[in-house]
């Protein structure tokens, strides 16, 4: 379970950008690439280091309102994100 | 005529920048016929296909060779990719390294370096790679790449001379600071395939090296990551070559030529170079980009085979080099009728002592032997 107060950042060994040709966020790390959805990369896309869980969730919330499971939707991907070793918490 | 596969862009960019190498190792990934390579691009050429590369959305950039660090504009060549926003990669022996150069390349916007190594042992490193030196300075070159900050990825070359050393290997990658590990055992093409008796392992060194392996992940679940590539003859299913023919891979040898793949220089086709256009043509238009893509130029089994699209029918160099037809399947497949090759291969290598006489070492004068010994 991800605490919500914990806050989440991008490992250094991973680069998030965005790929035109591809349409879609990607990451990039030691000779590998990631290809994201839209929802992941944008949730990473507010990964800052700064930002808490419960900041990203809050700030998603209000900017997609109609959307019900953004809450449930970003703790499910900071999971992944972590398994996956993309994002550490502190 | 058939309709051609809608054609997906280059993700990954391999720019060979030099043949040219210090070291001999037996089983170097480079053609044999290296030696009759055109003279190699300039600065400004390279400028030119990596702007052009990243524009069709190449991402992933590897700096390779030979040995990449030779070039003297490697630190201009690196800069220009972060600028064009490519995740670029170092791929070098370490020799010709220095802390300076670690320093300068990351000022540079290098993001990684992977330094390969030949053993845990000065001895065997030096019989592989005829440098007595080499070792030593590759320990300390992989300490200074830590201490920039790199990402630290070794990589291994396995073989029947150092597979039995895994545990070292795995234990001194560790000691380094090494944050992913690659095991890849040689695959027969170029040199290793002139090698091949002398370096294919046997299936009890193979074993016993996959269980290591194994053992040492169940035993450090959050630690360095291991990559164990086994030698695709003791597959019984081929490859996905670089995921399909000119899907996602493009490599660019240092005269400029452009393959589908690093080994490609091998296949009987005219490939296209970069000096006389540009690489959206070459990907989207050559005749030998396009000979294997899809699925329209296979023969059977491939062809009716419902696991073409997860293989691809495998690597067309290995086709080539074992059939002498490249559009055969790959004989790794047992549905192959040309599987009897690598069988008597793997017979071979686990029957008989191979030892390093009579290893042929990848240098230049061996390498023109071979190109007059086919003329």
């Amino acid at each position: 379970m991800i605490d919500p107060a914990s806050i989440p950042q991008l490992n250094k060994h991973f680069r998030l950008q965005w790929e035109e040709a591809q349409d879609c966020y990607v990451l990039l790390y030691p000779e590998g690439m990631v290809k994201l959805n839209e929802s992941a990369g944008l949730i990473l896309s507010y990964v800052d280091g700064v930002k808490t869980v419960a900041n990203i969730i809050a700030e998603l919330t209000e900017r997609f309102p109609q959307v019900d499971s953004i809450a449930s939707d970003i703790e499910e991907f900071m999971a992944t994100a972590s398994a996956q070793r993309w994002v550490a918490f502190s | 005529m058939a309709s051609l596969p809608a054609v997906s862009p280059p993700l990954w960019l391999l720019a060979e920048l030099t043949y040219r190498c210090p070291l001999q190792c037996p089983y170097c990934s480079n053609p044999v016929e290296l030696a009759s390579a055109g003279t190699e691009l300039s600065t400004d050429d390279w400028f030119r296909v990596l702007q052009q590369a990243r524009q069709m959305g190449a991402a992933q950039l590897g700096f390779s060779g030979g040995e990449p660090l030779v070039r003297q504009d490697l630190e201009l060549l690196v800069a220009e990719a972060r600028r064009l926003g490519f995740y670029s990669n170092l791929i070098t022996s370490g020799v010709g390294l220095t802390s300076d150069r670690v320093g300068s390349l990351r000022e540079a916007g290098l993001d990684h370096i992977q330094i390969s190594f030949q053993s845990t042992d000065s001895d065997i490193s030096e019989l592989l790679s005829g440098s007595r030196k080499a070792f030593a300075h590759k320990l300390a070159m992989a300490e200074a790449v830590k201490s920039a900050g790199y990402p630290m990825v070794l990589n291994f070359v396995l073989h029947r001379h150092n597979i039995d050393q895994i545990e070292q290997i795995i234990d001194l990658s560790h000691a380094l600071g090494a944050d992913y590990l690659e095991l890849a055992n040689a695959q027969y093409h170029g040199w290793a395939l002139l090698n091949r008796d002398e370096l294919m392992p046997s299936r009890e060194q193979l074993k016993r090296a996959e269980k290591t392996t194994n053992a040492w992940r169940e035993a450090h679940p959050d630690d360095m990551r291991l990559f164990f590539v086994v030698p695709d003859y003791y597959e019984e299913r081929p490859k996905p070559c670089m995921n399909g023919w000119a899907k996602m891979f493009l490599a660019i040898a240092p005269d400029g030529l452009a393959l589908p793949c690093h080994s490609a220089r091998s296949l009987p086709l005219e490939f296209p170079n970069v000096r006389d256009q540009d690489i959206a043509a070459i990907w989207n238009e050559s005749p030998a980009f396009n000979a294997y893509r899809g699925f329209d130029w296979m023969q059977e089994p491939c062809r009716s085979c419902p696991e073409k699209e997860q293989d691809f029918g495998g690597c067309r160099c290995q086709a080539f080099a074992l059939t002498g037809d490249a559009s055969q399947p790959d004989p790794v497949c047992t549905k192959s009728d040309q599987r009897s090759q690598v069988d008597a291969a793997l017979t071979a290598a686990n029957c008989h002592n191979a030892t390093s006489a009579s290893m042929q070492y990848r240098t230049w004068s061996a390498s023109q032997s071979i190109i007059a010994s086919t003329q």
